[in-house]
Formats: C-alpha cells, sequence, structure tokens
C-alpha cells in the first residue's frame, strides 16, 4: 500500500485537519496498524516513489536535508547563549503527519524522537480539538515526562499545512541555560522530584498566526533566571522552524504534493531498511552482552538535598543483552536495569531509545538518512520501573545524560566485537567518556544581572581508542557530535570567571595498545561575581567507561576548589599562584601556594551550591576516553611521546605500559629499547605469578555474595535490580549456585527506600494517553 | 570499495594512512574484508590450526586441525576452553580491589573507589598477555561478552561453507 489519503472511508465524517480529512488521531492509528500488521513502517510494501522516480527522491532527499541544516546554521546566529552558539546545542527535525521524523539536521539529534514523542503526545490526547490544530500555531514542549531528554531543551515545534490541510511538522530544540530550577545552570543537581527541575510546559500552544502570546512571553521569561538568553533561544527556534516550513511549501509548489506526500512516508521505511542493511553489511549475528554502571554519592555533606530519603548513595546499573538475528533486525534488552531514583539523572524511555541513535550515527548508521526508521527497525525492551524508564510522575530528569552517556558506553564494546571479529578494524571504538565535569551556578555576574551557567567544556572529552589508533584527546561528546571546547574568551564573557590555566588532562584516557584519548583540565579564578555559588556533576567513584579486549577504562573524576584563597594578597606581592593545571594529584603543588585556603580536593564529584567568592578557584576536568588492547602491547615510542605531549604521568610509562624511558639532551623522552624488551618480560611474568585461576577467585568472591559482605551502595543496586529483573536475579543466583535461603532485599540495608514500593505513572492521571514506545 | 590486501594489512597493523582510514569510516563496506582479514591474521599465527572468528587482537576461535574441535585460543597457542564456554572462566584473573593496587595504573583521586567499583584483568596463564579488564561492582558475576551464531554468519551472511566442527 502507499499512504494514501483516505477519502473514501472518510465519506460523511467529521473533517480531520490531515490531508485528506483524518484526524490526527486517525491518521497515526492507520498507519500503526499497518506497521504492526505488516512489519513495515506504514504497511510500505515498496517504496514507490524511490523505486518509480528515483531521481525526484533523492532530489527531494537532498534539498530538505540541506534545508534543516541550513536553518540550524542560520537560526543559531541568532542565539546570544554560548551552548547554541558556541557549541552547537540546537537541532531542526521535520517530521510527517504522524509525528514520524523523516530528516534531520546535525546538532542534538537525540531530538529525532523526542520531539517526536511530543507530536505523538499532542495527536493521542486530542490537541486537534482542544487547544486545535492550526496553520501558523506554536507549540512548545519541554516536559520529560512525556519524552523530553531533560527540561533543559525546549521544543518548539510548529505545524505545516498546505492549502488548509496539514502535511507535516517541524521542531526545533535548544538547550537553554537556565530552567528556573531550585539551582541554577541547566542541569542542576539540588532537586530531588520533578518540582523542582524548573519549568515544565506540556506542549503548550505559545503563538498563532506565527507570533507569540504575550502571556506566554511574561510568564515563561520570569520562570527562569537566564531571561535574555531564554527569549533569544525561542526566537531561534522559531526562526529556524518557519525557514523549514517555507521551505517545505516551496518544494511542494515545485514537485507537488503527491510526491512529497509519498516521500514523507517512504523515507522513514527507507530509514528501516537501511538500518538492517547496514547491520547485516557490518555485524555478526549473535549474543552480546554488555554493562555500564555510575555512582550517585549521595550520601555526603556536601549534597544538600531537601529530602532524608535521597539522602543515600546508589548505583546505576545498565546490563544490556544485545541480540543481533540472522535477519539483520535486533533486540536491545535491559532487564536487571536498576530503578529510578531521587536525583536527576533519570530518563524518559524516549530519550533513552531515541538518544541510541545519536551514537548510531557515529558507527552504525553515519548517513544524513537519520530518522524514525531506525527506532522502528529496533525492539527495544525497557522494564517498566528502571531509571531509563521509571514509573513514577514525581521523577526528576535535569542531567538525564549522566545515566544516558554511562548506559549507551557499553554498546560500543558490543557492536565494537562484531566489527572486530569482521575485521571492520575501523570501526572500532572502546567506549565514549562520562561526558563530564559540568560546572555549573549563578548569582550576580559581572554584568550584575541575575545569572546562571552551565559551562559546555565538557563538549570536548576524550574518545575511545579504537583498533587501529588512540582516541582523540580533547575532542568530543557523544550527545553532540559537533561537540567543542568553545573558546576562553567567549566563556570568560559569559561567566565571571577568568581561566588560570587550560591544559591536557594526564593520565585520564584509558590505557592500552591504543590509549583513550585524554580529557583537558580548565582553573577557574571567580572574578566579579556577587552572591555566587558553583557545583561540581560528574562521575568520581566509577568509571562508567570500561576497556575493551585488554584495554583499561578511563580515569574518574575528582574535584578540586579553593575558598579562603587569599590571592588578592599573593597576586599583590608577586607569590606563585596556581597556574596551568593539577597535573599529579598525588603530588599536588597548588595546596602549598595557598596555605590559608579551605581546599576540597577528593572524590566527591558531585555537589550541590556551594557558595564562592572572588578568587576562589575551581578546577573543571573533562574526562578521557577509554583503551584498547593490551598495554604490553603499545609501540614503546607512542608511550615516550605520551609523556612528552604531556598525556601520561611518567611513573605509569613503567608501571603499566612497562616502558623504560629516558631523557635526551633536548629535554624530551625516548625508549630504552633493551631494558622496555626485559621490562615487559618480567611483567608478563609477574601477572602470570600475581593472578590466580578464575575458578579459584570465584570460590572466594562468592563467599562474600553469601556473607553479604558489600558495601551499601553495591547491595542496593543488586537489591533494586532483583526487584525489577527477576530474570537478571536468576541469572545471578545461578552463577553464584545461591541457595534458596540467600535472598536480598533493600529494606535490609538500612537505607531509605522510598520510591521502592509505591509509585503512580503519568498514565493514572484522568484524562491522559502516554504513549508507549518500547517493550515493557 | 575493496581495498588491497596491504591496505589490511596495514589497517591490522594499526599503520593505515588517514586517507584509506577516512575512506573507510565514510564508504559502503568491502564485504569480502572478513576474508582478507582472517587470511592476514592467519600467516600470523604461530600455529596453523585455523582461525574461524577473532575475538581479540590476539584472541580467536579456532578448529583444531585434527580433531576439528573449536576452541578459543590464545595467539601463544594456548586453549582457554570449548568456543560455547566463556573462555574467562578458565583464565588467570588479578582483581584491583584496593586503593594501592588501582593506584598503580590511575593517579591518586582519578582511580574508582574500590568500594564501588573494581578492576578484573584476565591473564593468558601461559604467555600473560591481557586479553580482557572488567570494571563492575563488586560481586557481579563475570560477563560472557560474546556468543556469535557462527553458522549463520558464514553461511547466510557470508555465503561461506560453515567449517567443520567436531562437536556440530
Amino acid at each position: 500500500m502507499n499512504v494514501n489519503v483516505n477519502q473514501s472511508a472518510l465519506a460523511g465524517a467529521a473533517r480531520g485537519v490531515v490531508r485528506g480529512g483524518e484526524t490526527l488521531k486517525e491518521h497515526r492509528d492507520r498507519l500503526m496498524a499497518a506497521t504492526k500488521r505488516t512489519g513495515r513502517y506504514a504497511g510500505l510494501e515498496r517504496l514507490e516513489l524511490r523505486e518509480s522516480e528515483p531521481i525526484l527522491y533523492n532530489k527531494l532527499f537532498s534539498r530538505l536535508r540541506a534545508g534543516v541544516v541550513d536553518a540550524r546554521e542560520t537560526a543559531k546566529k541568532i542565539a546570544a547563549s554560548p551552548i547554541v552558539e558556541q557549541e552547537g546545542e540546537l537541532c531542526f527535525t521535520l517530521y510527517n503527519a504522524a509525528g514520524d521524523s523523516l530528516l534531520t539536521s546535525t546538532g542534538i539529534i537525540i531530538h529525532v524522537g523526542t520531539m517526536g514523542a511530543a507530536i505523538k503526545y499532542m495527536i493521542e490526547n486530542d490537541w486537534e480539538t482542544n487547544p486545535g490544530v492550526a496553520d501558523k500555531d506554536i507549540f512548545c514542549n519541554n516536559d520529560s515526562l512525556i519524552g523530553n531528554v531533560h527540561p533543559c531543551d525546549i521544543h518548539t515545534i510548529v505545524p505545516i499545512f498546505w492549502e488548509g490541510e496539514l502535511i507535516g511538522w517541524v521542531g526545533g530544540v535548544t538547550h537553554v541555560i537556565d530552567t528556573g530550577a531550585v539551582g541554577p545552570g541547566s542541569m542542576a543537581t539540588g532537586q530531588v522530584q520533578r518540582f523542582g527541575d524548573g519549568y515544565s510546559v506540556t506542549c503548550r500552544k505559545v503563538g498563532a498566526n506565527d507570533e507569540l502570546f504575550r502571556d506566554w512571553l511574561h510568564e515563561s521569561q520570569r520562570m527562569v533566571r537566564t531571561t535574555r538568553y531564554w527569549m533569544l533561544d525561542e526566537r531561534t527556534r522559531v526562526a529556524g522552524c518557519h525557514m523549514i516550513r517555507k521551505l517545505v511549501e516551496e518544494v511542494v509548489a515545485e514537485e507537488g504534493i503527491e510526491a512529497y506526500w509519498k516521500f514523507a512516508y517512504e523515507a522513514v521505511e527507507h530509514g528501516r531498511l537501511g538500518l538492517q542493511a547496514r547491520i547485516k553489511a557490518m555485524t555478526i549475528p549473535g549474543t552480546y552482552r554488555q554493562v555500564g554502571f555510575v555512582d550517585v554519592p549521595y550520601s555526603h555533606e556536601d549534597v544538600r538535598v531537601p529530602s532524608d530519603f535521597a539522602k543515600l548513595d546508589t548505583i546505576m546499573h545498565a546490563p544490556c543483552e544485545m541480540t543481533i538475528r540472522k535477519d539483520g533486525t535486533w533486540r536491545l534488552d535491559f532487564e536487571g536495569a536498576s530503578r529510578w531514583g531521587w536525583h536527576t539523572y533519570n530518563a524518559h524511555q524516549v530519550s533513552f531509545t531515541s538518544g541510541i541513535w545519536v551514537m548510531m550515527t557515529q558507527t552504525l548508521i553515519p548517513t544524513e538518512m537519520i530518522n524514525d526508521g531506525a527506532a522502528y527497525g529496533t525492539e527495544f525492551r525497557l522494564p517498566k520501573g528502571t531509571w531509563m524508564n521509571p514509573d513514577d510522575r514525581r521523577v526528576a530528569f535535569s542531567y538525564s545524560w549522566h545515566f544516558l552517556v554511562s548506559a549507551w558506553t557499553a554498546l560500543w564494546r558490543g557492536l565494537s566485537r562484531s566489527y572486530f571479529g569482521r575485521g571492520y578494524l575501523e570501526e572500532v571504538n572502546a567506549g565514549n567518556a562520562n561526558t563530564s565535569n559540568w560546572l555549573q551556578g549563578g548569582g550576580f555576574n559581572q554584568y550584575d544581572e541575575i545569572h546562571a551557567v552551565n559551562s559546555f567544556e565538557c563538549a570536548a572529552n576524550g574518545t575511545g581508542a579504537t583498533a587501529v589508533q588512540d582516541g582523540l584527546s580533547h575532542a568530543a561528546a557523544i550527545w553532540n557530535p559537533e561537540g567543542d571546547m568553545g573558546d576562553m574568551e567567549i566563556w570568560e564573557l559569559a561567566e565571571p570567571l577568568i581561566y588560570l590555566g587550560r591544559q591536557i588532562k594526564a593520565s585520564s584516557g584509558g590505557s592500552g595498545k591504543y590509549r583513550g584519548g585524554c580529557g583537558f583540565e580548565s582553573l577557574r579564578l571567580v572574578w566579579n561575581a556577587k552572591d555566587w555559588t558553583m557545583f561540581f556533576m560528574g562521575n568520581g567513584h566509577i568509571s562508567s567507561d570500561w576497556g575493551l579486549m585488554g584495554g583499561y577504562p578511563a580515569a574518574s573524576g575528582y574535584r578540586f576548589a579553593a575558598h579562603k584563597t587569599g590571592l588578592k594578597e599573593l597576586i599583590a606581592s608577586g607569590a606563585e599562584i596556581p597556574l596551568g593545571g593539577d597535573v599529579d594529584p598525588e603530588n599536588p603543588t597548588w595546596d602549598a601556594m595557598l596555605p590559608d585556603a579551605l581546599i576540597k580536593r577528593d572524590k566527591q564529584a558531585i555537589t550541590t551550591e556551594e557558595m564562592f567568592a572572588d578568587y576562589d578557584l575551581y578546577l573543571n576536568t573533562m574526562r578521557g576516553g577509554p583503551g584498547f588492547g593490551d598495554p604490553l602491547d603499545r609501540e614503546p615510542q607512542a608511550v615516550a611521546d605520551d609523556l612528552n605531549g604531556g598525556y601520561i604521568l611518567e611513573r605509569f610509562a613503567g608501571d603499566v605500559y612497562g616502558v623504560v624511558v629516558k631523557k635526551g639532551k633536548d629535554g624530551l623522552y625516548g625508549v630504552d629499547t633493551p631494558a622496555t624488551e626485559a621490562a615487559r618480560a618480567q611483567m608478563r611474568r609477574d601477572r602470570i605469578a600475581k593472578s590466580v585461576p578464575t575458578a579459584d577467585w570465584l570460590k572466594g568472591e562468592r563467599e562474600k555474595v553469601l556473607a553479604k559482605d558489600a558495601a551499601s551502595q553495591v547491595k542496593q543496586m543488586f537489591a533494586a535490580s532483583f526487584k525489577l529483573g527477576p530474570k537478571f536475579e536468576q541469572q545471578f543466583r545461578s552463577f553464584w549456585e545461591l541457595p534458596e535461603s540467600w535472598v536480598l532485599t533493600e529494606e535490609e540495608i538500612g537505607v531509605p527506600t522510598y520510591g521502592s514500593r509505591y509509585s503512580m505513572d503519568l498514565s493514572e492521571l484522568p484524562d491522559v494517553h502516554t504513549v508507549q514506545l518500547v517493550e515493557e | 570499495m575493496a581495498y588491497t590486501r596491504t591496505k589490511i594489512v596495514d589497517l591490522v597493523e594499526g599503520k593505515i594512512d588517514p586517507d584509506t582510514l577516512h575512506q573507510m569510516l565514510s564508504t559502503p563496506k568491502d564485504p569480502e574484508r572478513f576474508e582478507t582479514y582472517v587470511e592476514i591474521l592467519q600467516e600470523r599465527v604461530p600455529w596453523d590450526d585455523r582461525i574461524i572468528l577473532p575475538l581479540g587482537p590476539k584472541l580467536y576461535i579456532v578448529q583444531q586441525k585434527v580433531s576439528k574441535k573449536w576452541t578459543v585460543r590464545c595467539e601463544c597457542g594456548h586453549d582457554f576452553c570449548s568456543w560455547k564456554e566463556n573462555w574467562k572462566l578458565h583464565a588467570r584473573i588479578h582483581v584491583r580491589d584496593t586503593a594501592q593496587k588501582m593506584e598503580e595504573i590511575y593517579p591518586r583521586l582519578m582511580a574508582p573507589t574500590t568500594s564501588w567499583q573494581v578492576i578484573r584483568e584476565y591473564f593468558c596463564g601461559e604467555c600473560g598477555t591481557l586479553h580482557d579488564v572488567e570494571a563492575p561492582t563488586p560481586w557481579y558475576p563475570v560477563i560472557r561478552d560474546f556468543e556469535p551464531d557462527i553458522d549463520a554468519f558464514y553461511s547466510e551472511w557470508l555465503g561461506l561453507p560453515v567449517p567443520e566442527r567436531a562437536d556440530a
């Protein structure tokens, strides 16, 4: 079939807005029923337009795709926020009438699905009747309970009409710098429920006749701290959407509505088929297992949350079984994932599934054809109640990326095993960095305005090593394929924080035959701020990013902050002051320069708002990527080069890589080859001597399990996963050969268990129809 | 896009030139890669049992020449186990579960905290090669990373006969 307008069925019926007269709901229902029945998007047995007029099909694709990219590039110049203008944290996507994306711009393409989820929510909840969907309307959404990633991603959605009938939608999203949450910054940590996450807007009609409503403008600007950025971001989104709407109108006028209409559905099926073909071309059928973790260290005095029940240490657990079938279809099952929690790192099922395409465009489907077809070609199972599919409408989402990136890094390993097996070594990637630290905070800035900051320097973390070369250093972030650290001069204009240093973070990349890319670090001096606060946000106790095939995980994070530094006097006296980087945190040099300072230097890499005064210091450390292969197989000269470039600390050349170096007259390190060969041979013997057969080690570890000998956060993680994942529990019990009498519940651990028994989902609210897109 | 054998050798050795690497990443895959790749690897290993599937830089599923049994083998020739088992359970393990052990390989403050996360290193008992590193919480079962469907891969995806297998 083709997605013809359904005129015969509609004779005499009330006329809907969709082309041909269907209501939005009727249209989507018809498409979904056909998809379910046939396994093909909208029941499309063949791609009629593509097959009969391939040149026209490709012309439509190229012109529309170029148009959405152009809209993004043009619109972002309207924004004043460096997050949008410097980092490119925006994206525009074109949807068909049913809310399925057909193509998207570059940028934060996780929103391929999230804005579509908002459109589908409007369809399922009859926005068509009330408040109505008319030509030149403008809708705004940032509701994470219906699919948004986090509240700071604001969607502007505009319907596209042709001759009085709806033929599609266009959505634009920007990451705003503040959402009026409990704490300043776009991804605050202090709140533990949605009600503290800031301004939340559910698909609200905020404009008509291409003009924003005055009540919306007045209300929205006072709901956030950074008013000017907020308003200019909105103009960015509206401008981009209107550019794309105009482009679609021109394309339809020139190529005909029939061709456009067919394209709008065939492109999605084309995307689905494209994914299947790539899976067969690049991977190996089979079952792959991997897991991701990240720490939530909330039982600490510097995590100031409003609720006692949130004061506990927990661990995010994301095990994934990936099954690639011989027909090229695949399934991702997250059985055993841990429960949502009283923090801001929870994620909606749509942001979890849609976000995976940000990653896949960097590996499995590196094409311009990114649309909902890939989602229709993938089976996801996200158990209800887990952190990636919460069952409670109170959950907070402000920094869902913290968990998302830590869960997806494991998928790289699974896919990379298949690439490696097939010989596509160029595609292997050990993983992505935990994209942090996030320097956030606010108060009055250097311009005496209420302000909030979220430094996006961590858009330039290290990347994972590949099977043919080292990871890139200070280069990228998984959530934005165009990541950039931004110019220091721009950040100094945007933040009352002066740079005292910015350099490579030595030994932050995971070791291996090929080293993970290193992150970097920036030392910031508070200057000309008033009533100022900042906080830290990143991994600390856990490195989410395992290495691959003998490579080591990336280093984890820590914090350094200094108050009452006396730097004003030290600078005046000409004394030596901290500059550059905290090169070796085991042998710090700054602390002695600040004899009277209050220094916080520890593993507590997540904090809440802390007061900072002028001349205080804040170290912003960016994480590295994981390594690949046995470090003893690394080319010795590459290790010497690492030392000369500041990528590793000297002691690890020998301790990790077995490379003996000597300094030349030019001050550069070189390799002592005979000594290196001897050292490496000895290290191999030492490895055998100090290791034990896995079977022997298992006996001792089993005793620890039986005795329940582990920290409370480990026990809490397993107990929560057992409750939501009976199959995971069974596998755990079977692996350790546990007796029936061995049970582990959260109640026995002695930590708060709010949320473990009682929950209430959004779908339980009256007159709310949620859209379920995954198996639960 | 097909590549010369020399280019695939360069790729295996980590010496591929940037232009070809970019081409490999940005153009459709060469379906004949697997056969060329395995052929190259076969010449480099010190034994002549057939490589069925590479699992890592020095780890393979091989077909033993005489018995036709499929095993997981280290490059040095050490056989861990049958290809149907988790080779890690037959390896040697070293667990970094104290701050001191962590700080041998990470700067202080940049290492995981061992009450949250440990590092497990899996070695070949004969040559000491590090084949895999796990970084889970304490108690975590040893992960079976990959169970390939080799029959479907060879016969249906590559159009190659499935090599003989004694336990088939």
